[in-house]
């Protein structure tokens, strides 16, 4: 419990919160990096699941994609990136992307693909295009799906972005690396408490989207789940 | 490859380290999860509430969660046990979901008819709802297994051996060989795991070949059915 409390008196100390290297500007700045990665991978991962989905093909392609990511080790594609791309953002940026991109994908395939095929077939009778089938058919219908998708893209791009200090990348990691190296256990404890509340933050913000996303789209892919 | 070569008893090494924290964690994430799954399923109102905890326990990233976790066991943050905890407590929050859905999923005419056949509550978990809840079990489990493999490396970060070494080691005097095999080496870490515990569903639910086989059969029967017609 003193670790706690030490942690705490870390974090309420105004020369640990403020100023470009305080936690208050890293939180900024793992925000930034979780949310700049996840753009640019739903820019990727969606058109790229709609259309695969939409054609329902490549399926064993996207399963396979997404569970041999599960089985890469993020902190190896960190480090990896690291070692080819030198110090800076590019080398964690490309590894936060390539992270997030397996969930983003399977998400928007699984929801277009999940589509009922009474509804696409009734749309097609009805006169609609491709085009028209896609976007007011199939995914309104996979929406729960990929917001799930983009829910965990975002959760592991936030995890990893707390590994990439250790290859030079700012964030709460910062901190985290800081305190392990020079054996502050208070400012560990106290970044580390930081990253986990904002997790759970963002889970739960997510959790509210989703609830919303439920409502609207009540008949969606995988609602009654 | 030269470095691979001259350093295959440090990849050994580390690999042996790697399993040495994997498989308790995986072991105890099933043990776990099988109780809490089976109070969801029971009890339905608690379910939303368990399985809410267990997504955002599941959201906690790792580096963190191995140094937050020593002020609650009690550990330092390089023992072993803090480690497995937290690995574990990921594989539960995991598990959790898959095992209360492969619960619910057992159909509610066998549980019945093992009622009236006089099973008490217990017999009729362990004798009839955990066998057929068996191959959904084991599909969950099998991705418990791989994520929690995935996510030993971060542990080297705080000094703890396994195959992470070979990620910060590498990294730190710029050995790219280093680096790929210590992925690499992972990699086939999770396959391994991963195929043993297919193996052990075959040979703990010799049933589910069976019925593969016999399906099987019955759809080539029904094809050839359907071209003939």
């Amino acid at each position: 419990m003193n670790f706690l409390l030490a942690a705490w008196q870390w974090l309420a100390d105004p020369v640990n919160a403020s100023g470009p290297s305080g936690w208050g500007a890293r939180t900024v700045e793992h925000l930034w990096y979780t949310a700049v990665a996840t753009v640019i991978a739903c820019l990727i991962g969606i058109p790229l699941g709609y259309a695969v989905g939409h054609a329902h093909r490549f399926r064993t392609f996207i399963v396979s994609s997404t569970g041999a990511a599960r089985a890469l080790p993020t902190l190896g594609v960190v480090t990896l990136f690291g070692l080819l791309l030198g110090i800076g953002l590019a080398a964690p940026m490309l590894a936060f992307v390539l992270l997030a991109l397996p969930s983003v994908l399977a998400g928007a395939y699984a929801g277009v693909e999940g589509a009922p095929r009474d509804a696409v077939d009734a749309a097609r009778a009805m006169g609609m295009t491709e085009w028209q089938i896609l976007f007011r058919v199939e995914a309104p219908l996979g929406m729960p799906l990929l917001l799930g998708g983009i829910r965990s893209a975002t959760l592991q791009v936030l995890a990893t972005a707390t590994l990439a200090a250790y290859v030079g990348a700012g964030g709460l990691g910062r901190i985290l690396f800081l305190g392990l190296k020079t054996q502050n256990y208070a400012m560990m404890v106290a970044s580390s408490l930081v990253v986990v509340g904002l997790a759970i933050a963002v889970d739960l913000a997510f959790e509210i989207v989703d609830r919303l996303v439920k409502r609207s789209f009540p008949k969606g892919v995988g609602a009654a789940v | 490859m030269k470095w691979i070569l001259n350093n295959v008893s440090t990849i050994t090494d580390a690999t042996w380290a790697h399993l040495w924290l994997a498989l308790p964690a995986i072991v105890l994430s099933f043990v776990v999860a099988i109780p809490v799954a089976w109070f969801a399923s029971r009890f339905r109102r608690s379910r939303f509430t368990l399985l809410l905890v267990a997504g955002l326990i599941y959201a906690i990233p790792s580096l963190p969660l191995f140094i937050v976790l020593p002020l609650i066991l009690g550990t330092s943050v390089r023992s072993l046990i803090n480690v497995v905890a937290a690995l574990g407590l990921y594989g539960v929050a995991l598990m959790v979901r898959y095992a209360a859905d492969a619960l619910d999923a057992v159909s509610t005419d066998a549980l019945l008819a093992a009622t009236a056949m006089g099973y008490g509550p217990l017999r009729r978990f362990v004798g009839v709802q955990l066998p057929l809840a068996g191959p959904a079990l084991l599909a969950g489990l099998r991705v418990v297994a791989v994520s929690t493999v995935s996510l030993v490396p971060v542990s080297a970060l705080l000094g703890v051996n396994s195959l992470g070494m070979l990620l910060t080691d590498g990294f730190q005097r710029g050995i790219l060989a280093e680096v790929a095999s210590g992925i690499g080496a992972t990699v086939v870490v999770a396959v391994a795991v991963d195929l043993g515990l297919v193996g052990l569903g075959r040979l703990l639910m010799p049933w589910e070949r069976a019925a593969a086989r016999r399906d099987a059969r019955r759809t080539t029967v029904e094809d050839k059915q359907v071209v003939a017609a």
